[in-house]
Parts: C-alpha cells; sequence; structure tokens
C-alpha cells in the first residue's frame, strides 16, 4: 500500500511516500504507526506522540483503531490548519 | 422556477479576484436574495512577531474531496442556490488571500450560517497545513482547540 507524510510528519519521517507492506499482525492505523516507529528513528520521532497525528485511509479521515486492510493509500498528517 | 445550485471548489496557488467570484455566482439570477462570502488573509504578524510569509501545503485529491464532503453538507443542511470555495497553497504573503467560501441563498440566514460552517470545516477538517516564515527560521502553525471547538457546534446531537 502507498503511505503518504504531510507537514512536520513529512519532514521528520524524511520523505512525502513510500510503498510499504506491513505485516499481517499489523491490522489497524495505530499498529501502523506502531510498528513503523520501531522501524527507525525518523518514524519514531514523527510518531513520537501517536495521538496528534491524524490519519486517513483513501481520502476519508479515520480514528487509530480503523483497519487497514484493503487500504489503496494511508496517510499520516499533523492536526489540520489552513482556512 | 428552482434554478440549479452551482457549486464551485478550486484549490490553486494563484490568487482569486473576491468581487468577481461573487459576481458570478448570482450573475444572471433572479432567485438569489442574499450573498455572503468570507476571506481570509494572510496577517503580517503573530502575537507581536513578523510573519514574512506562509506557505500551505495540502493533499491533493483528499483536500478537494474533503472540502466537496462539506459542501454536499451545507447544501442538504442549508436552502443554498449556489456556493464557492476556493483555497490557495503555496507561497503567500501578508495582505494576499488565503480562502474564499462564497454562499448564496433567496435569504441571509442560511447564507451567513452556511458559510460560517464551511469556514469552522475547512480550518478543522481539510488537509491544509501552514508553515511560517518569522525571522530566524520558520515553524508550522498548530491547530488551535477553539478551532474544534467551533467546528463541534455544528454537529448534530
Amino acid at each position: 500500500m502507498k503511505i503518504k507524510y504531510f507537514a512536520w510528519v513529512r519532514e521528520r519521517v524524511g520523505k512525502s511516500e513510500e510503498m510499504l507492506d506491513p505485516p499481517p499482525d499489523v491490522r489497524t492505523v495505530g499498529e501502523l504507526m506502531a510498528w513503523l516507529s520501531r522501524c527507525s528513528e525518523s518514524y519514531a520521532h514523527a510518531f513520537e506522540t501517536p495521538k496528534v497525528v491524524r490519519a486517513a485511509i483513501d481520502h476519508v479521515h479515520v480514528k487509530p483503531d480503523t483497519p487497514i486492510a484493503g487500504a489503496r493509500e494511508i496517510a499520516f498528517f499533523p492536526p489540520m490548519t489552513g482556512g | 422556477m428552482k434554478m440549479t445550485a452551482i457549486v464551485t471548489i478550486r484549490i490553486q496557488e494563484e490568487d482569486f479576484d473576491t468581487a468577481r467570484e461573487i459576481a458570478q455566482l448570482s450573475k444572471g439570477r433572479t432567485d438569489i436574495g442574499a450573498v455572503v462570502s468570507f476571506s481570509g488573509i494572510c496577517r503580517g504578524s503573530e502575537h507581536g512577531d513578523v510573519i514574512g510569509a506562509l506557505t500551505l501545503e495540502h493533499y491533493p485529491g483528499m483536500a478537494e474531496a474533503e472540502i466537496a464532503r462539506h459542501a454536499n453538507e451545507a447544501m442538504v443542511r442549508w436552502p443554498l442556490n449556489g456556493l464557492t470555495i476556493i483555497h490557495r497553497t503555496g507561497r503567500i504573503t501578508p495582505g494576499e488571500n488565503i480562502v474564499l467560501v462564497v454562499t448564496a441563498s433567496s435569504h441571509r440566514q442560511a447564507a451567513f450560517q452556511a458559510a460560517e460552517f464551511l469556514m469552522d470545516y475547512l480550518k478543522t477538517s481539510a488537509p491544509f497545513w501552514k508553515r511560517e516564515e518569522r525571522e530566524g527560521g520558520g515553524n508550522w502553525v498548530e491547530a488551535r482547540a477553539h478551532d474544534d471547538e467551533a467546528a463541534r457546534r455544528w454537529t448534530k446531537s
């Protein structure tokens, strides 16, 4: 699945998008954040306060307990500050 | 006769002409009795600090989808004859436009309320992020709790 990062999450991860194939025991958005955080210090820094980071699956806002099965694109970003 | 409601949503780097957008929405129509417009403009200072510019990042695809979802909700909740939402991205300097919401209805109440509803949701759920340029560096603007509270009051209990 494609993973995208925006704003300071993107800066901390060090890339704007990548293709990832998480292991089958990573079932939810929250578990994906935890799994990424274990991958490297950059991800750990981006997700150090997981409650602050927001997520979307296929362009729709989701909660951390949302399953990721079937997702084409998952995005992680800070709280929005547009308008 | 019921005329069709026209919904325009644009995300663009270029500036826009507020007067022209308002005219476009109401031109040639006799069913519109009220037009409300909100312009968000880049400030040159924040809590006494000089802001050199803002850079607006967005999530292409989702930003359009999220704005469209709220535009549709506004059309369902209020008897609107049309609405226009324009959000700029990229580098914006003080005094320049950031966002425009224009709502048109037969009567003012629906136009006022829908414009406020759309702005509250643009602030809290449309995927845009502002980075400020300040003397000696830059920083991402932090989300404000009162914006979330403003958006929550539209949630039906």
